[in-house]
Parts: structure tokens; C-alpha cells; sequence
């Protein structure tokens, strides 16, 4: 049973079509890593399945909820579906404790101390307990990422959307949030991570998309898509990042 | 002797300050509204609130704020049923003077917050009202607060306009008391000083509040 179902999925800005035709099943505890070009729709795809995005045409449901409905209680679904953004988007008037305890409160009417419990037990998760007093600003680019993971899962999502998550990283930072990611997926989190971190997507990915000029050119399990890629894209692709 | 003079002055000067802090304090709380108002207007995703915010700002914008207050104080008041007295007509004209340009810096201040921000906070699943007031306009405050406090000033100084309709504001009792003691010169120069102080103070409450909000 799929928890994500991508229909005809088409989105313009203006005249430009980012994404022409896409079509993908997730299954729930699947780990899928979306990789490709920059420019190849692969971060507008992930921001259309949380409707970050407006969806121009074509039908996406997640967890048996057409999106695209009007009718549908967008706010609802975005709760059990977490984001993590490449340049982090913490909020920065607000320490790491009222930045993860923030949505659990105002959004599923957390008492404050059940959020402040809850916190606690995903910022030790990440590693980061000693930091819940400190601001973002304090903190290096790594354990910021981690952090907006941990504000994430603290509204217990069933999918995690992760758009280039380390990105933006000092390299050294890089393995620590990978760490973070790789337990969650052990955890059985849906996940689907757009990514250019190829090392990741083989070793965590249980099937890798690889997109360009906003298609979906080839999908496979990592071993098979790495190593035996069918199409020209694809190996051109990988060619110049492996 | 003549100090004697200038000091049987001084408390009609401050009974003016009265009424010219009691105007300026109502109307910058309620123009500060006003403008909030509109700039949520202005930036709302249904066109015809985009329209009705900018033609008030364009409005106030670009007309002398003595033509607005005549047009409050003598133009509406001549209307039926309506009627009010020239304190009410200040502080409205004031007010909506004010209004229109926080609206402004209130935009401006919004836009200025880095769109991830409310993504971040829409994708977990805040809603857009909740969004605004956790997230985006607690920061967007912190950057206006230079620019609030300026238009404030301005707003104070326009106040002395008002003694033109008859309020008897410090600009208002100045006038009294310079015909009155003939001493043009000295009760000038002590109206300016008194708006000088407050306007400094002013400031120092507004440096006070920026380095308590500006640092976190």
C-alpha cells in the first residue's frame, strides 16, 4: 500500500514547466533518494508532495488524501509530513526548545511540558540535548540541520521530506546529519530525500529516482541504478558526480 | 521680571504638552493598527484588498496632511450625522496619517523575512495566521523598530498642526502665550526645547527597545 501516489504530476511557474509528467508510488517505510541535475525539478517534485508548491495539474495523494482537492485540509496532512530544508529555516527569536516545542503546542495542543519532554528525548536523539537554551545562531551549520530534524519529528510525521539536507554543509558537518538520517530510516521512517549525496542514496536509499528536464527518467534500487544505469541521462549523469 | 513672566507661562505650555502627548499616544496606537491592517491587506492573496490598501496609501500618501485634517475636521463634520470635536478630528487624522505609512514599513518589514521562514513553519502545519504572528512578525518588528520609531517623530511633530483647528495642543498654548507676554523669542525657544526633549526621549526609549530585541 502506497502512502505517497504521484499522478500526472505537472507544475509551471509562468511558462516554464519545472515538472512535465511525473508519476511515483511510495511505500510506507520506504527510503526513496531523488537525485539529478540542478534545474531538473527534483527539489519542486519533494515541495509539491506537502503542497509547498502549488500544484499546476495532475493528482498527488498522501496517505489516502488527494492534495490537489481544494477541499482537503492542507494544514492536517502538512502535520504528518515533516520537512527539512536545505538552509534549515530554523526560526531564529526562538531558542531550540521553542523552535521544536513551537508546533506540538500550537498545532496539536501539546501541554508545555509534554512538548519539553518530547524535545529533550529528540534533541538527545540528534545529540544536541545540551543545546535546548541556545539560539540557532549559536549553533554550527550541522547542528542546526539536526535540529530541524528533531523540530520535525516532534510533530511525529509519517513521511519526512529532506531537500538537499546537507547541502549547504561544511563537509565535515556532513556525516553527523547523515548519521541522524540513516537511524531514522533504521527506525522505519518513510522517507524521500532529494540528495546529491551519492554515498548516502546507496548505502540508505531502498530505490533511487533519478530525474532530468522534470521527468522521472529512471528509477531502481540503488545497486542496479548505480551500477547499471539504462539511460544515456543517467549514466551522464553519474559520470560526472561518482 | 520677565522671568516671572516666562515662568507664570510655563504651566500652560506643559497643560499644551498634555494634550499634545495625549493625541500623539491615542493616535500612533491606532494608527499603528491601521497599519498593520493594511499591510495585511496589501499583501493578502485576494486582489481586491491588494487595491483597497493601496489606494488608501496612495491616498494619504499624496495629500498635505493640513488638507486631510480640514478635510476630517470641516468636510466630514459638515456631513449628517456625523459630528465630532476637533480632538477626535486630530487624533483620526493623525492617526490614518500615521497608518498609511506604518503600512509601509509594515510591508516592507514582512517582505523582508526570508521566505523559508514560513515555509518552515506552513510545512508544520502552522496555519497562516499562526505563522504571521509566531514567526514572521516578531522578526519583521525587530527590523522595523528604526523605522517605526522615525515615522513616530514625524507623527509627533505633525500634531503641532493640529493647533490650527483650534486644539489647544503646545504649539496651540505657544502661540497664546507668546501674544500674551509679548515675549515671542524666549516662548519659542522653550516650545522647541520642550519638543526636543520628548522627541529624545523618544529615541532613547526606541535605542533601549532596539538593543533589547535587535541582539536576540
Amino acid at each position: 500500500m502506497s502512502i505517497i501516489t504521484v499522478k500526472n504530476l505537472k507544475k509551471s511557474f509562468g511558462n516554464l514547466e519545472v515538472l512535465k509528467n511525473i508519476n511515483a508510488e511510495i511505500k510506507e517505510r520506504e527510503v526513496v533518494c531523488v537525485i539529478g541535475p540542478s534545474g531538473s525539478g527534483k527539489s519542486t517534485f519533494l515541495r509539491c508532495l506537502n503542497r509547498l508548491e502549488e500544484i499546476t495539474d495532475g493528482h498527488v495523494i498522501i496517505d489516502g488524501q488527494d492534495i490537489t482537492d481544494p477541499k482537503v485540509k492542507i494544514n492536517e496532512v502538512r502535520q504528518e509530513v515533516g520537512m527539512v530544508f536545505q538552509q534549515f529555516n530554523l526560526f531564529p527569536h526562538k531558542t531550540v526548545m521553542e523552535n521544536i516545542t513551537l508546533a506540538p503546542m500550537k498545532v496539536r495542543s501539546s501541554s508545555k511540558d509534554e512538548a519539553g519532554t518530547k524535545a529533550l528525548e529528540l534533541l538527545d536523539k540528534v545529540g544536541l540535548r545540551e543545546k535546548a537554551e541556545s539560539y540557532p545562531e549559536q549553533l554550527s551549520g550541522g547542528q542546526k540541520q539536526r535540529v530541524a530534524i528533531a523540530r520535525a519529528l516532534a510533530m511525529e510525521p509519517k513521511i519526512m521530506l529532506f531537500d538537499e539536507p546537507t547541502s549547504a554543509l561544511d563537509p565535515e558537518m556532513v556525516g553527523d546529519v547523515l548519521e541522524v538520517m540513516k537511524q531514522l530510516a533504521k527506525e522505519g521512517m518513510t522517507m524521500v530525500v532529494v540528495t546529491h549525496e551519492m554515498g548516502f542514496a546507496r548505502e540508505v536509499g531502498d530505490r533511487v529516482l533519478f530525474m532530468d528536464g522534470g521527468y522521472i527518467m529512471e528509477e531502481n534500487v540503488p545497486s542496479e541504478l548505480f551500477n547499471n544505469p539504462t539511460h544515456e541521462r543517467t549514466k551522464a549523469f553519474l559520470s560526472k558526480v561518482l | 521680571m520677565r522671568v516671572d513672566i516666562i515662568s507664570a507661562a510655563f504651566p500652560y505650555l506643559m497643560k499644551g504638552l498634555q494634550v499634545t502627548l495625549y493625541i500623539f499616544i491615542i493616535a500612533i496606537i491606532i494608527g499603528f493598527i491601521i497599519g498593520l491592517v493594511v499591510a495585511l491587506l496589501r499583501l493578502a492573496p485576494i486582489k481586491p484588498l491588494n487595491w483597497i490598501a493601496l489606494i488608501f496609501i496612495n491616498a494619504i500618501r499624496g495629500t498635505p496632511f493640513l488638507v486631510q485634517l480640514f478635510f476630517i475636521y470641516f468636510g466630514l463634520n459638515s456631513l449628517p450625522f456625523i459630528s465630532f470635536n476637533s480632538t477626535t478630528a486630530g487624533i483620526i487624522t493623525v492617526a490614518i496619517n500615521a497608518g498609511a505609512y506604518f503600512a509601509e514599513i509594515i510591508r516592507a518589514g514582512i517582505q523582508s523575512i526570508d521566505r523559508g521562514q514560513s515555509e518552515a513553519a506552513r510545512s508544520l502545519g502552522l496555519t497562516g495566521f499562526q505563522n504571521m504572528y509566531h514567526i514572521v512578525l516578531p522578526q519583521a518588528f525587530r527590523r522595523m523598530l528604526p523605522t517605526i520609531t522615525n515615522q513616530s517623530i514625524i507623527s509627533l511633530k505633525d500634531t503641532s498642526l493640529l493647533s490650527v483647528i483650534g486644539i489647544a495642543d503646545l504649539t496651540q498654548q505657544g502661540e497664546i502665550q507668546s501674544s500674551a507676554t509679548f515675549e515671542a523669542f524666549k516662548i519659542w525657544l522653550i516650545v522647541g526645547i520642550i519638543y526636543f526633549i520628548v522627541i529624545y526621549l523618544l529615541t532613547l526609549i526606541a535605542n533601549f527597545l532596539e538593543r533589547r530585541f535587535v541582539l536576540r
